[in-house]
């Protein structure tokens, strides 16, 4: 089969479009679909979640008002990637700029996982403060579900421990 | 230079595995943890310095030994590697064609059954992906995550505790685990529930791509389900979503197989012994004519109508008819006229090996 663009190569491509139900078939050689952008399977061209997130992150800065330019300009001070590079990128440059952009990306997050705090799993050595944040949250609520069931003695252990976990925290 | 063997043999040995659970419709299961170390620039704004530096301390996790219960294990630089060498390893999904193309001071450490394939400076310093034949999750997962307490003992993670595991694309941030399984799923193709069925998955926050094609028809009715949120689930909640909903495409498929069975044997089955004499006899084949035909061998092994054939050696031409391992096994530089002659052949002998 000969590619349906050129006529000349060979078509190696086949593509199979289904837009509002309508089905379109494209028999093309390579090159011509790296001209056209199609997705070619096992490559990095074509469309992608980068251009997903950038046209998100378009939409929040494309107002041309003062307050659009600053935040384009705010650049991570360790890496120096700017805020317009990363819309146009769709990807952080270190793991600073996700404080440097924090303002802007509880929003983005909010649309691409409908949640903005991670609830997973925490490194034993990285996650120490969190890990013991946890812990606290689920003793209590052990505690107060002791409480009701008015075992006030095993709440009263539950407090005490609490309060020592509390302090190492502030400590 | 031999040629190393996960070059040569198209079939993984983790593959290789008779009887995995729902293999009828599940091929394989895969999970992937995005990590990157702390104080580090990702990848892509790093210096060669810095990524030189991550590199030497991935790659020292490795040589300090502590990933010795996991196998035998090899390091490859992937600078060491030709193109077609990294071809034919993005083919077998033991590397990302990001890790191919894009990286700068790539590394990686692979098993020798090759089910557990760990990334070094790809799109985030660390991916650790463990495969699985298959459905098989939940196994996977808590494979991969002792790698990375393995990891996380030795190396500093950039962690936050709003954020989670920091991750350079947003949409891995949190967990940074990509759980996927790819499925096998002809008869609900060929009723025409799929993409009624599609259209739900993507519904529950699921994403879901065919494998060597597009959209929703996928050669070779191959296609691959995973998550899409990261953030804001546990991975104990990702990996369940997961496993309830592969669960009941499993079904679906396994009912829509019994009903077409059922309702026209007749035409099932000489569509599917059709595919086995074409690709028995053809001396031509482009890749996605081949990719259909051996999805009708694949039913038909799982139907019960092709005794003479199994899954094994399926999984095995799925790799081997790809382009990159075509050249491996025929020589170097096909045009694709070549390569479609090529793709005959290699199927026709090993059809030929097996009746």
């Amino acid at each position: 089969m000969q590619c349906q663009e050129c006529g000349k190569r060979p078509a190696t491509l086949h593509f199979t479009k289904i837009v509002n139900g309508e089905k379109t078939e494209l028999h093309i050689c390579e090159s011509c679909a790296r001209e056209k952008g199609e997705l070619i399977p096992g490559t990095q061209s074509g469309f992608s979640i980068h251009n997903l997130i950038s046209g998100l992150l378009d939409f929040e800065t494309s107002g041309a008002g003062a307050m659009a330019k600053q935040q384009a300009a705010i650049k991570c001070e360790i890496c120096g990637m700017t805020y317009a590079q990363f819309s146009k990128i769709g990807r952080f440059g270190c793991s600073h700029c996700y404080k440097q952009f924090a303002e802007r990306l509880d929003p983005l997050l909010k649309r691409v996982h409908g949640n903005t705090v991670h609830v997973g799993k925490v490194p034993k050595r990285a996650g120490g403060r969190l890990r013991t944040k946890r812990e606290i949250d689920r003793l209590k609520k052990e505690m107060q579900g002791r409480i009701e069931r008015e075992d006030f003695e095993s709440a009263a252990q539950l407090r005490d421990r609490i309060r020592e976990l509390e302090k190492d925290m502030s400590g | 230079m031999a040629i190393r063997k996960y070059v040569k043999h198209a079939l993984s040995e983790w593959m290789d595995a008779a009887g995995a659970t729902d293999s009828d419709v599940v091929i394989s299961s895969r999970v992937r943890i995005a990590r990157n170390l702390r104080g580090m620039p990702f990848p892509m704004m790093a210096t060669p310095a810095h990524s030189s530096a991550v590199a030497d301390q991935l790659l020292g996790v490795a040589e300090s030994g502590r990933l010795n219960g996991l196998g035998k294990l090899e390091q490859i630089r992937l600078t060491e590697l030709t193109e077609l060498e990294k071809l034919v390893m993005v083919e077998k999904h033991l590397i990302s064609p990001n890790l191919a193309n894009e990286s700068r001071g790539g590394a990686l450490i692979l098993s020798s059954k090759e089910d557990i394939s760990i990334m070094i400076n790809e799109e985030d310093h660390l991916r650790i992906q463990c495969l699985s034949p298959g459905f098989q999750i939940r196994e996977t997962w808590d494979r991969a995550t002792k790698i990375d307490d393995i990891f996380e003992e030795q190396v500093d993670y950039a962690f936050d505790e709003k954020h989670g595991y920091l991750t350079s694309c947003p949409t891995n941030v949190g967990t940074g685990i990509r759980v996927s399984v790819m499925m096998h799923l002809p008869a609900l193709v060929m009723t025409g529930q799929i993409n009624r069925i599609l259209t739900a998955v993507t519904q529950v926050g699921l994403a879901v791509r065919g494998l060597y094609g597009e959209g929703s028809e996928a050669t070779g009715n191959l296609f691959q389900v995973s998550n899409q949120i990261t953030l804001g689930q546990s991975e104990q909640e990702i990996i369940e979503n997961l496993y309830q909903v592969a669960k009941q495409m499993i079904e679906h498929e396994r009912a829509a197989r019994g009903k077409l069975f059922a309702d026209n044997r007749p035409r099932v089955e000489d569509r599917i012994r059709r595919s086995y004499g074409v690709l028995s006899q053809a001396i031509i084949m482009d890749s996605k004519e081949a990719a259909q035909r051996l999805s009708d061998l694949r039913l038909g092994v799982h139907l019960g109508l092709m005794p003479e054939l199994n899954d094994r050696t399926l999984n095995e031409l799925l790799v081997a008819t790809q382009p990159g391992f075509l050249q491996i096994t025929y020589g170097e530089a096909m045009n694709p006229d070549d390569r479609d002659r090529s793709r005959a052949q290699f199927i026709r002998s090993r059809l030929a090996t097996h009746s």
